[in-house]
């Protein structure tokens, strides 16, 4: 090969690099063959504490929910993990029928019209909304009022990805979980609404108490985007219902593993009319020269590839593979099967509240809620948290308070399909001795 | 044969997983703002494992064919990385476990970025971005709040290459600032002439230049140095987009050469698989200088333990956890597998398969540039003299037939008709022969049996389809 490319080695063909520069020294470990690396990985993967060896109750944004056998057969295969984005419909017709279906699930259960086929994860995918918004409502409005209790985190992404253009953010400040004094923040200058539901303290609102909200940020001629824990939505209201232009969330919890966090699934669906503002990748129905349906990857002048610097976003890459697993989910958990998540969630979590905030001097927080409350402790959260780990091999739920000073005393927790009865007793013995 | 929808599959009643029973007392669902419907699909397990696999076999992918796709590297992805990552103490490990109780991950994660600052020359490495795209956002939100925090606010204008990739300029655009294009001259280099009249016009206004090296020609700018300086001295800083690394592995530390902030496709140039689009991870690269700007968090070495960080002057948060932990392990163990000659193998063998294409290739199609050494990739043309009818989309279209996943077309904007090919550093010497006998066949039919082509593919599920219809009448669900 050298020689008919005509040069001596293979160090000539890096001639165009300055030779100050040119193969430098690296300070690296030696190469491990891939048994002596297994077996460092399998040291690493069992210095850690997972779900499947702690008992867990916490959520705050990553959900322990059972993922199906066939989400990991079938995700695996090579011809799904190892393509590139679908560029080349007539081979990618796989990925694309694939994605149709899970846009299609997605908008079915968040009662939108169009779904995307990813952000990077929840927190991402509403920046993405609040920037979408801002775009569709140029010129007429720059504020985003946030609900406080849409999770912190994705209350500091959207900061950081709004940081360079001009805008300004309020609602943050307001009392938590008071929809009416979100509802009085918006103004006229107001763009969007973000709000979570259920809020990152597990609250769920009612449709009726959401359309309050709704109503105020309509009446400006701003959207509403609302957040989402998709669980629910196999059995409460969606969104579409109750008002919502887009609704953002993650799609983690729907047959995708924990990973310490990533990669998740940003969940984006919106109304027709926005569609063309949206960012990300959407696949559409269309057919082939001799009329049979087909799939492709459209509307994608509103992407960089095309538009350059006049484009809705700059993503590119997505979670495509993890939208796929979430796609698998659905089809093999169906209505019967996510309702039935859903209602073992609701049944188990509060089965946990009724213990717990029987205990002596614990209190779980007033007001309506699917799989996480906030229960007030008369202990130290991170000392109770600490002693549950260690002395009762459980990880406890998540301690809110840094973000939220009046939850000093509070332990969101978290309780799935995943944690059987005898484990909630657990939790509440060892609460109940450790605060004795 | 067409799959058909999950829908029309659906039968009411099937479910595909089993669920436990309910061992706690039932609480009465509440009476207010329950849905009434729920249309969903319903299918017992052994459909849905037939649908997906029917669907699955209807891609190409890196596993099945050559998929010489520019500017993307899709080199093989060893099977070892999957077996590592998907060990339940890395898959069932919540992200807000206490830092003690997730020590090996978080080594792992210190390990990687240590490993990833060695090979790119930088000070301090993030692992954070979930993707190029977003690497580059951030890098671009640091460079801009290192010079405001300096006082600095004039800085508004970012240069890039005409040669970019298109998420250079949406990415300043999304960051709230300018972008101006830089031309590239006739060798394919950044065209200085025009870079130094550019910078001299924007004065105090420049905010930095964003660089792919080697650049989506497959060439290594002979200019480089040269171009840094200039930034620098007029004040800005310099974004280096990492998509071409897997040209540099073992070759260069860009970090030496003066790039200010980097990104680095783990999906690319690190062997973890593309998954159809996505999961990446593009973890940026930051000079001493930017490395306290950083997105939050990081992880660093306290009092004996891997913790969380948060750099001093950050840029902020970019996702709501600390990374894609699954692809980093990918990353980690395909680097440690490799070692340092390895790493230098990668390049060698990756810049030696380009340049044998482009070297047997030459006398069958036109390459603007073909007269330089490329670097992992070089930009062919689809015009052939005596084939007036056939366009760089037939030849894509015909190569599907040959079970080849076509180059990138279209791309670089600079290069009418391009096929971008990159072969990389996996693929044997029998299937670059291989590819180079189906360019020799169609450049044939090009000139004989045009119709071939321009009605290609016609080997594949589906023949061309109609993007136009797609876009002009979106039907983007089932539920229309």
């Amino acid at each position: 090969m050298l020689a008919t490319i005509g040069v001596a080695d293979a160090a000539a063909l890096f001639a165009d690099i300055p030779a100050a520069y040119r193969f430098p020294a690296y300070e690296l470990p030696p190469a491990l063959s891939e048994s002596e690396i297994l077996r460092e990985l399998q040291a690493l993967a069992e210095a850690n504490a997972d779900a499947g060896h702690v008992p867990c109750f916490r959520g705050a944004g990553a959900y322990n929910h059972f993922v199906p056998s066939v989400v990991r057969a079938l995700t695996g295969r090579g011809e799904f993990a190892t393509t590139y984005t679908p560029y080349q419909p007539e081979v990618s017709q796989g990925t694309l029928q694939a994605h149709f279906e899970y846009q299609s699930m997605l908008a079915t259960l968040t009662g939108m019209d169009a779904a995307n086929v990813s952000h990077y994860d929840g927190a991402t995918a509403a920046a993405e909304a609040v920037i979408m918004a801002l775009k569709v409502r140029e010129g007429h409005a720059a504020r985003v009022v946030l609900s406080p209790t849409l999770p912190p985190q994705y209350r500091a992404v959207i900061r950081t990805y709004l940081q360079g253009v001009p805008g300004e953010i309020v609602g943050e400040e307001l009392p938590h979980g008071d929809l009416a004094a979100l509802a009085a923040a918006v103004d006229e200058n107001t763009a969007c609404l973000l709000v979570a539901n259920p809020d990152f303290l597990g609250r769920l609102y009612t449709p009726d108490e959401m359309r309050a909200p709704a109503e105020a940020v309509h009446a400006v001629g701003g959207l509403f985007a609302v957040g989402v824990d998709p669980i629910s939505l196999g059995l409460f209201t969606p969104p579409g219902a109750y008002g919502a232009d887009i609704v953002t969330g993650e799609g983690q919890c729907l047959g995708n593993e924990l990973n310490f966090g990533g990669p998740y699934l940003g969940l984006f669906a919106t109304r027709t009319q926005y569609v063309r503002k949206s960012a990300g990748r959407i696949v559409g129905e269309t057919t082939d020269c001799q009329g049979r349906r087909g799939y492709v990857l459209t509307l994608s002048t509103r992407e960089q590839h095309i538009r350059r610097e006049k484009a809705s976003s700059n993503i590119c890459s997505n979670e495509a593979l993890n939208a796929l697993a979430a796609a698998i989910y659905l089809a093999s958990m169906g209505a019967s099967g996510l309702r039935r998540v859903a209602e073992l969630c609701w049944h188990k979590a509060h089965y946990a509240a009724d213990r717990l905030g029987s205990l002596p001097g614990f209190r779980v927080a007033p007001g309506r809620f699917f799989k996480e409350f906030v229960l007030h402790c008369p202990a130290p959260v991170a000392e109770l948290n600490r002693r549950l780990r260690a002395e009762y091999g459980l990880l406890g739920g998540y301690a809110p308070g840094e973000d939220y000073p009046d939850l000093a005393d509070a332990m969101l927790v978290c309780v799935t399909e995943m944690n059987p009865r005898a484990e909630i007793d657990r939790l509440a013995d060892a609460l109940a001795a450790l605060t004795r | 044969m067409i799959e058909p929808l999950l829908i029309e599959l659906s039968k009411p009643g099937r479910c595909g997983t089993s669920l436990p029973a309910l061992d706690v007392p039932e609480t009465p669902l509440p009476a207010e703002g329950l849905r009434d419907e729920l249309p969903l699909p319903e299918l017992a397990e052994p459909q849905v494992v037939r649908h997906y696999t029917h669907l699955s076999q209807l891609n190409y992918a890196i596993d099945t064919v050559f998929y010489p796709l520019g500017s993307c590297t899709m080199k093989y992805n060893p099977k070892v990385d999957d077996v590592a990552a998907t060990q339940p103490g890395f898959t069932r490990l919540h992200p807000l476990t206490a830092e003690e109780d997730a020590q090996g991950a978080l080594r792992l994660m210190l390990a990687l970025q240590r490993l990833l600052a060695e090979i790119g020359g930088f000070a301090a490495v993030s692992l954070l971005p979930a993707a190029g795209a977003q690497g580059e956002l951030i890098g671009v939100l640091m460079i801009r709040k290192y010079l405001y925090d300096r006082g600095e606010t004039a800085r508004r204008v970012v240069l890039v290459p005409d040669s970019a990739h298109g998420t250079n300029p949406a990415t300043t655009a999304m960051s709230g600032l300018t972008v101006r294009q830089v031309p590239s001259d006739a060798r394919g280099n950044v065209d200085l002439a025009a870079l130094g009249a550019l910078i001299d016009e924007l004065g105090p206004q420049l905010l930095g230049l964003m660089l792919t090296n080697p650049n989506t020609l497959g060439l290594f700018d002979e200019g480089l140095t040269e171009i840094i300086a200039r930034v620098h001295n007029a004040g800005g800083l310099v974004y280096g987009d990492g998509a071409n690394l897997n040209a540099l592995l073992g070759a260069l530390k860009p970090g030496h050469m003066g790039f200010d902030v980097m990104h680095f496709n783990l999906h690319k140039t690190f062997a973890t698989p593309h998954g159809g689009g996505g999961p990446g991870a593009g973890t940026v690269a930051a000079s001493a200088a930017l490395a306290d700007y950083l997105p939050a968090p990081l992880v660093g070495e306290v009092d004996g333990l891997v913790r969380w960080v948060t750099p001093a002057h950050t840029v902020g948060r970019m996702k709501a956890f600390g990374g894609n932990f699954a692809v980093l392990v990918r990353a980690y163990v395909y680097l440690r597998m490799l070692g340092a000659d390895g790493l230098r193998a990668v390049s060698e063998n990756a810049v030696i398969n380009a340049n044998y294409l482009q070297a047997r290739l030459r006398d069958l199609y036109p390459i603007p540039h073909g007269d330089r050494r490329c670097m992992h990739e070089f930009v062919a043309q689809g015009l052939l003299a005596g084939a007036p009818g056939v366009k760089t989309l037939d030849i894509a279209k015909r190569l599907l037939d040959f079970g080849i996943h076509p180059p990138t077309v279209y791309f670089p904007l600079i290069v009418p008709e391009a096929l971008m090919i990159e072969p990389t550093e996996t693929e044997s010497k029998e299937t670059l022969d291989y590819f180079i006998d189906t360019m020799r066949q169609i450049a044939d039919e090009a000139r004989n049996t045009p119709d071939l082509l321009t009605t290609a593919p016609h080997n594949t599920p589906l023949c061309r389809l109609d993007e136009v219809k797609a876009a002009r009448q979106p039907s983007l669900c089932w539920l229309k």
